[in-house]
């Protein structure tokens, strides 16, 4: 028996070696949301164009809530995407301009495009906040009562689309209903 | 081999994607951020910097709100310095963070379930360390006993040992 | 071509490794005298080709070769000569091409002063320190080559060295930490040769103690540097982060530490050898721990490089074969030996136990801290964060606990010690350190506070005791001078390394507790009060430098209405990539350090700033400096450097029953 005591450390070893093995195949910096499954943030703001909206203005539908910037190079790279989605009346889109300038963010839209069904301009940050935002850009998939299902961080592309929203949509369509 | 060749591109792709994200957003490590925000208090102050080092910013590479600049930490601090003089207690503040941000955000990890093994580890390893400590003392005192006394016999040949030597 | 040569010195230098960490060892296995004697010239020839590859990289950084995608990656023509050269080990490649030739220098220094061990054992460490060589370069040259080159079109210039980087910090701490952590390399060869060969006796814990003593002040160094560069690299009055970058060298320390008290029992009693071989491995361990976190993108850190986990399995499979492989023959050879040797409960040796007890609980807490994110985040798929608040809740008590022991070890003879005999000696200790801690603050603060008065008392006990230890050692001498003289430098080590940490205890007590800071936003002429001190802000005015623009401020520090000193803190924008830093001024005192930030211009001249009083902090590096030099000046000892001792000498005097001042001096 004490000479199996001995073996303790290689045992130890072999349990942390394997840990950090399957470690090396997780992601550490995508934060989940602490949104999913609870309801868009109440808010009273201004668009880009500058008119008022509160909740109710959202779609009454499944609908994308994007976060982007005239800054940030990733949304001008999903841009087309949004496009695409808002042209073929695919999904509506919500737009967030995050921490932004107004005029700076009407100048981007009118050079590369609007698939925004409108945009909330949160200049500060703050409505950024509630949504537990940390950098554009940011989609998050919101269905017709306004609860939050879905968040995806970084570049949606067409391969997200396809790989991460259709399936994550087709399963709110079925099971909880329009 | 295979695997690890896609698991690298697929990697790869995300590193691509991620330093394009931090790239314009990411705070520079060397830039100390310097909010001017006025309290009315002492107390005020020692809160509001206590709980920007518990509070982590969200978007950096591990730094606390406290020693980030830009972006997201800025707002954050912003709401904490709000939230303060709003009369908010440093409970309600990280409640509020937490509601938004996870435990990611909290620097201090809350005593759940999954968490205890974190929070009496050491003192498992303590209590492990001092019984093993103690099975060592203990057959160490055996020894250390054993080669102390002396049988009968034995006693017999050290006594002849020091008559003759003296 | 030149960088086609260091590629070429780097595969060179491997297949000498190879050869190196198979036929010596072989060699002792077989009796072969010719192969073991390989292992020396061996050793050599690595260094020279390693050292060959690391200058011909620094050859392409400072004459701007940005064909070469590393020298690109870190580097610009309008980078300062030094930083070029430094720019070296400022990415994963070249830094770990510099950890290579370091364990390469390192093994020469073993070939080269190891006169008095026998050939097998030589022939057994070189070869060992051979076989992690072969790995380590072939992990650069499968994975992370820095000679590879851009083809077909370089740059014409590169992307310039991380403005962070570009400082005196990082000229000195990176090569001083990879000195140190990569020394205990050397004892995990001296460990395995032990195992190897199936003995272990005390002439195997002389021979270590150096080696351990060593590697273990310079990593202290290292991780002292790394500390105080942060302090004032990143303005904010940080000093140690708990970063899971900079946890691994701290966990190696904390092991190296026991290690360094375990072979003084294995040394002078014989007993703790299984236990002593195991911390070796768990000690370096720690190194390759520290490798695989910093270069694999495990963790998220301040400190990783670019990460790619191709680079992450090659290391742990590194790792898996050194550490799985030392610790699977731990398993078989360490049961094999046996100590003999009993000692009391109140004895020099239960102290040293309880002294590593400590230790490797504390190394094991903060390794459990910081891998335990990537635990929970396997298993429930959530994120948390495990930062200072955590690491310092633990770590505290445990180092309380630690001083304590440590004023009571000295005192403790080997085997059995007096109980009375200690309680006499330390009690009055305990009473005056007591005393100071509840005195000394009321009088220099006039309030009363918690903190300050533990770590007073707790730093007072240390000191009194040495100083008590002092006055016994010496007491049977004609004079005290005479008495000084004869205590061996192992002595002075311990006493200077101990006296080392109440000094660092002050320092880290009294900065968290009373440093002082305040953010303002301020025009010229303005001024604002801080402790005492007042700040009179005069202005900025635009600053040049090689590669960087900026504004530099003025400010005049006045105490008591008595100017001090003026401070000159910098914002800049490097030019190559346009990154914005601050340089902060510091005005360091050896009671208190005072320094300034700058934010941003808001207006009409006016910026906002941070002004920042930080008392005793500069006592943390001071105390980590009295660490390194005990560590140096216990591996001075003369026993180390006696040629030869006559073996019925030794066992004589063993068996002689000793006089008062002889056990006191043996003690030591």
């Amino acid at each position: 028996m004490s000479k199996l005591k001995f073996y303790l450390p290689v045992f130890g070893f072999i349990v942390v070696g394997i840990a950090l093995w399957r470690g090396l195949y997780l992601d550490p910096k995508t934060l989940p949301s602490m949104l999913i499954d609870k309801p868009m943030p109440a808010f009273q703001l201004m668009t880009v164009d500058g008119k008022e909206v509160t909740n109710e203005a959202l779609p009454e539908q499944i609908f994308l809530l994007n976060v982007w910037g005239s800054y940030c190079l990733p949304c001008l790279i999903e841009h087309p995407t949004l496009m695409r989605l808002s042209e073929e009346g695919e999904i509506p889109v919500v737009g967030v301009n995050y921490r932004d300038r107004q005029d700076l963010a009407l100048n981007w839209l009118q050079e590369n495009g609007n698939p925004f069904v409108f945009s909330i301009l949160d200049e500060d940050g703050r409505f950024g906040i509630d949504l537990g935002v940390y950098g554009a850009p940011e989609t998050y998939l919101v269905d017709s009562n306004g609860v939050i299902r879905f968040r995806h961080v970084s570049v949606l592309d067409e391969t997200v689309w396809q790989e991460q929203f259709l399936p994550a949509i087709s399963e709110l369509r079925n099971g909880r209903g329009e | 081999m295979a695997s690890t060749a896609n698991l690298a591109k697929h990697w790869g792709k995300a590193a691509v994607f991620f330093s394009l994200l931090f790239s314009l957003l990411i705070p520079i490590v060397a830039s100390a951020q310097v909010d001017t925000f006025e309290f009315e208090t002492e107390e005020q102050q020692k809160r509001f910097r206590t709980l920007s080092n518990e509070l982590r910013c969200p978007m950096c590479q591990n730094s606390s709100l406290s020693g980030s600049s830009g972006g997201v930490a800025e707002d954050l601090r912003r709401e904490v310095y709000l939230m303060i003089m709003d009369g908010k207690s440093d409970r309600e503040i990280m409640q509020f963070m937490y509601e938004r941000y996870g435990d990611f955000i909290l620097f201090r990890p809350r005593l759940t379930a999954e968490t205890v093994l974190l929070w009496f580890g050491p003192l498992i390893f303590l209590a492990i360390g001092g019984f093993v400590g103690f099975g060592i003392w203990r057959r160490a005192r055996k020894v250390n006993d054993k080669d102390v006394e002396l049988d009968a016999s034995q006693q017999e040949r050290l006594q002849k040992l020091l008559d003759n030597k003296s | 071509m030149i960088p086609e040569v260091g590629q070429f010195s780097l595969i060179l230098a491997l297949f000498l490794s190879i050869v190196l960490g198979t036929l010596p060892i072989v060699g002792a296995y077989q009796n072969n005298y010719i192969w073991m004697s390989l292992a020396r010239p061996l050793s050599a020839g690595v260094f020279v080709f390693l050292g060959i590859s690391t200058a011909i990289l620094a050859y392409a950084f400072l004459t701007d070769d940005f064909s070469v995608r590393f020298v690109a990656e870190h580097s610009n023509s309008l980078l300062p000569d030094r930083y070029k050269f430094t720019a070296v080990w400022g990415g994963h490649e070249g830094s770990f091409l510099l950890w290579t030739f370091m364990l390469s220098a390192w093994m020469l220094a073993v070939a080269i002063f190891s006169k008095a061990m026998p050939l097998e054992f030589v022939a057994r460490v070189l070869g060992v320190l051979g076989f992690l060589i072969t790995g380590y370069i072939l992990f650069m040259l499968a994975t992370s080559n820095p000679f590879d080159r851009i083809v077909p079109l370089p740059p014409a210039n590169g992307a310039d060295l991380n403005s962070a980087l570009q400082d005196f910090g990082f000229i000195i701490h990176p090569p001083t930490l990879y000195m140190g952590y990569v020394g205990f390399s050397v004892v995990f060869a001296f460990a395995m040769a032990a195992l190897l060969s199936g003995k272990m006796d005390a002439a195997w814990a002389r021979w270590c103690r150096p080696w351990a003593n060593v590697s273990w002040a310079v990593l202290t160094l290292g991780i002292a540097l790394g500390s105080w560069w942060a302090y004032y690299e990143l303005g904010w009055g940080g000093w140690w982060a708990w970063d899971p970058v900079e946890n691994p060298p701290l966990i190696t320390w904390l092991f190296g530490t026991a290690l360094i008290h375990s072979l003084a029992v294995t040394e002078k009693r014989g007993v703790f050898k299984s236990w002593t071989v195991l911390l070796a491995i768990l000690a370096f361990s720690g190194s390759l721990l520290g490798t695989f976190i910093t270069r694999s993108g495990l963790l998220t850190s301040v400190h990783a490089f670019a990460s790619d986990p191709s680079r992450g399995f090659f290391i742990l499979a590194i790792l898996g074969i050194t550490v799985g492989g030392a610790l699977l023959l731990f398993a078989f050879r360490a049961p094999l030996m046996k100590s003999e040797f009993g000692f009391d409960l109140v004895s020099r040796e239960i102290l040293l136990l309880a002294n590593n007890v400590v230790l490797v609980v504390a190394a094991a807490s903060v390794f459990l801290g910081t891998l335990f994110p990537m635990v929970y985040q396997g298993l429930t798929g959530d994120l948390i964060s495990i930062g200072p608040p955590y690491f310092n809740a633990i770590f505290i008590p445990l180092m309380a606990l630690l001083v304590v022991l440590l004023a009571i070890g000295p005192f403790c003879r080997w085997k059995r010690t007096s109980p009375a005999f200690l309680i006499q000696q330390l009690s009055k200790v305990g009473i005056a350190a007591l005393g100071l801690g509840v005195a000394l603050p009321l009088i220099v603060i006039q309030e009363l506070s918690i903190s300050a008065t533990i770590a007073v008392a707790l730093s007072a006990w240390i000191v009194l005791s040495i100083l008590k230890d002092f006055s016994i050692k010496t007491a049977n001498k004609d004079s005290l001078l005479k008495g000084l003289k004869a205590l061996p430098y192992n002595y002075y080590g311990m006493q200077t390394a101990h006296m080392g940490m109440a000094i660092m205890l002050i320092g880290v007590a009294l900065t968290s507790t009373f440093s002082s800071e305040k953010s303002v936003l301020l025009s010229p002429g303005e001024e604002v009060e801080l402790a005492d001190y007042t700040f009179q802000f005069g202005g900025t005015y635009p600053v040049n430098g090689p590669n960087y623009v900026g504004n530099e401020a003025l400010f005049t520090v006045m105490k008591g209405g008595n100017e001090l000193t003026t401070l000159h803190p910098q914002s800049r924008v490097y030019l190559a990539t346009g990154t914005p830093s601050t340089e902060m001024a510091i005005d360091a005192g050896f009671l208190r350090d005072l320094f300034i930030t700058l934010g941003e211009e808001k207006g009409n001249d006016a910026w906002s700033m941070t002004i920042y009083v930080k008392p005793f902090v500069r006592w943390i590096w001071l105390g980590a400096l009295f660490m390194m030099f005990g560590g140096f000046l216990a591996a001075a000892d003369k026993r180390y450097r006696r040629l030869r001792r006559k073996q019925t000498e030794s066992a004589r005097d063993k068996a002689r029953p000793k006089s008062m001042g002889e056990e006191l001096q043996a003690s030591s």
